[in-house]
């Protein structure tokens, strides 16, 4: 099993990140995907390489700030789950935590890259908070 | 001959290539007259080590002039920064064409979400593509103004796979696959003897990968005008596993009549006592109860690798090193049917070695030996820009020279970002400029695992530290007289007698490691 983490510290409040973050439907606005498109809870979400993954949404908790998925029947991923966890620092700050686990084991890593770079975009939008006293 | 003297580079790379499996290095089975001329003509490097033993780390060392914990590319799959330093950059501002075709490997090759700029070229059918630097200037990638990408394999986004599809469909599938349906590195066994990235390939010559770089090359080179300057990276895909020449070549050496390599221990139990004695990733990569990286297949243990699947290897090795050689002597006709030969400096050299059979191992990793740091390197300087005694340097020099040895005959100035002096010209001048010792670092995780290793190179010696990982204290280490033991098989770290040296030694590596201020950056990719 692969597993990865990745996260961001944000210059926003958590129900302003989640507000993005929360929506399944909008995931093409922020991770770099060029299309997505939900029909209950299955989401198939189209890679800039023209690759399709067919998800199963599995939670959206807006009281946890919690989101769950995972990519189903693909012939080539036989496990997963990935998560994003919005978790708030301050009133004007917040953490967002994404992680997943994977068979194949190495695409958790090219996951994980392209979630790194969904968000390196909500720092953009967002801004980057530094804590612990850290220097910008 | 125009009269004004010309700044040209003709940088050919091989990859995972061993210095002792190319004639001017004592080679003996495969014919390398071409690159043996260059090396009688100029400088042969007689020890030259990579900063690391994997392919990105190693290539961004090249372009960087910088030590792995400097540039961060501390593993496969670790992108070396856009903005990050580039010795073509600089070339490149001062007005020189650049170029580079073949293997770059900056970026990772695994990327389903085409998150970097080595993968999508080929598709957006751009020459380059532009950037902003840090200074606000636009630059292109990595300082080169022409990109065409080509690694082993028939498929994925590059440049050499997309025009195989194009032209010949048919053959994609004829090269091995190197990864298996999990996306590991693939352990599937082929050829005689069933050795793994081992594959009887159908494709005829002219479609491998060695002659579309050199062709590529060809083109480039004579797109260029008498007066232009140029910096050409040539970066050859072989020797890489997977060996898989076409075999319409395999008669140019018959495994069957290959001697072992003398790095081979054919003995098992005499095999296994060498490498108890190292520290443990050795062994427990070897009977398969530790894999810690991506650089060999997982489901393959190299206690099984047999002695005519070495040979067999072996030679492989040795077909493609020639192909290469003739597909170099196609390229440097060019410069001289069009008159400028005398004005191209060449270096020649590879990213790092390969075990082949040393050992009983096969492929690389976290191992710090001439196996895998004991690299061909030689150097032509232009007849038109200096006059150079052809010689041999015995001096240690690392990969990490490169960028200031371009930057040098180009007339420019070092670069304030690199971190080592120029190839030196011959021993007299190697201690002038400072070259003392070469640092080599080694860092991998594989979810969860961890080994890092931290080696100097100086004099004769040899010296490993582990740090603290997942099957180490931090205690352990390496230490070898490479006059006295070339093959590395008496580990000395714990010999009383050289208790002293090697102290010397690890102060002085501590001394002149970088010291990383910047967070470790995120491994995107196994590869």
């Amino acid at each position: 099993m692969g597993s990865v983490r990745r996260s961001a510290i944000l210059n926003a409040p958590a129900d302003e990140v989640w507000g993005v973050i929360g929506r399944p439907e909008a995931l093409h606005e922020w991770f770099p995907t060029t299309a997505t498109r939900m029909e209950g809870t299955t989401r198939w979400v189209t890679l800039p390489t023209g690759i399709v993954f067919e998800e199963d949404v599995i939670l959206v908790d807006n009281d946890l700030r919690r989101l769950q998925y995972r990519i189903v029947n693909n012939p080539l991923i036989t496990q997963h789950l990935g998560m994003y966890d919005v978790i708030a620092l301050s009133p004007t700050s917040c953490i967002v935590i994404y992680s997943t686990d994977m068979v194949p084991d190495v695409l958790a890593l090219t996951v994980g890259a392209a979630a790194g770079e969904g968000l390196r975009h909500l720092e953009e939008r967002f801004g980057r908070a530094h804590i612990g006293g850290e220097q910008p | 001959m125009s009269s004004t003297r010309r700044r040209r580079i003709l940088f050919v790379t091989t990859d995972q290539q061993r210095y002792d499996g190319l004639g001017f290095n004592g080679g003996r089975i495969a014919r390398t007259p071409v690159i043996d001329a260059l090396a009688a003509e100029g400088i042969r490097y007689e020890r030259a080590l990579p900063s690391n033993v994997v392919c990105m780390p190693s290539r961004s060392t090249m372009l960087t002039g910088q030590h792995v914990s400097t540039h961060g590319v501390w593993m496969n799959g670790v992108p070396l920064p856009v903005d990050a330093p580039s010795i073509a950059a600089d070339l490149h501002r001062h007005g020189m064409r650049t170029a580079l075709i073949g293997k770059a490997h900056f970026e990772p090759f695994l990327d389903p979400f085409a998150l970097f700029t080595e993968n999508t070229l080929a598709s957006s059918g751009e020459e380059t593509r532009y950037h902003v630097s840090a200074d606000g200037t636009s630059q292109p990638h990595r300082g080169f103004d022409h990109l065409e990408f080509s690694t082993h394999t028939g498929t994925g986004p590059l440049h050499y796979p997309k025009w195989l599809r194009e032209n010949h469909p048919e053959a994609v599938s004829m090269l091995y696959p190197i990864l298996d349906n999990q996306l590991q590195v693939n352990a599937e066994g082929g050829g005689d003897t069933g050795a793994p990235q081992v594959k009887h390939n159908p494709m005829p010559r002219e479609w491998y990968h060695t002659d579309w770089v050199a062709n590529r090359t060809i083109d480039w080179l004579s797109s260029q005008s008498d007066d232009d300057d140029w910096f050409c990276w040539m970066s050859f895909p072989d020797p890489h596993h997977a060996w898989d020449p076409p075999m319409s070549e395999l008669h140019r050496v018959n495994w069957r009549d290959l001697d072992l390599p003398p790095g081979y221990i054919a003995d098992a139990a005499e095999r296994e006592r060498i490498l108890s004695e190292k520290p443990a990733h050795w062994m427990r990569w070897y009977d398969g109860t530790f894999i810690s990286n991506f650089e060999a297949p997982a489901k393959w243990v190299p206690a099984t690798l047999t002695a005519d699947q070495v040979r067999e290897i072996n030679a492989m090795v040795h077909i493609q090193n020639e192909l290469i050689d003739e597909a170099l002597g196609r390229v440097v006709a060019t410069p001289k049917t069009r008159g400028w030969w005398d004005d191209v400096d060449v270096v020649f050299t590879t990213d790092h070695g390969e075990f082949q059979g040393d050992f009983g191992l096969l492929f690389k990793g976290p191992y710090h030996v001439d196996s895998l740091m004991r690299l061909p390197l030689v150097w032509r300087p232009a007849p038109n820009r200096t006059t150079v005694t052809p010689t041999s340097v015995s001096t240690p020099v690392g990969l990490v020279s490169l960028a200031a040895t371009f930057a040098h005959i180009a007339g420019l100035p070092q670069p304030d970002y690199v971190e080592a002096s120029r190839l030196p010209t011959n021993d007299t001048e190697a201690a002038a400029l400072g070259h003392e010792r070469v640092l080599t670092e080694w860092d991998s995780v594989l979810f969860g695992k961890i080994v890092s290793l931290r080696t100097i190179t100086r004099g004769t010696w040899v010296c490993t530290a582990t740090l603290p990982g997942t099957v180490h204290d931090g205690t352990e280490g390496e230490l070898y007289n490479l006059v006295d033991d070339p093959l590395q098989h008496r580990n000395l770290w714990n010999d009383p007698a050289h208790r002293a040296t090697r102290d010397d030694l690890l102060d002085d590596m501590w001394r002149h490691f970088p010291v990383t201020s910047t967070e470790r950056r995120a491994c995107d990719a196994p590869v």
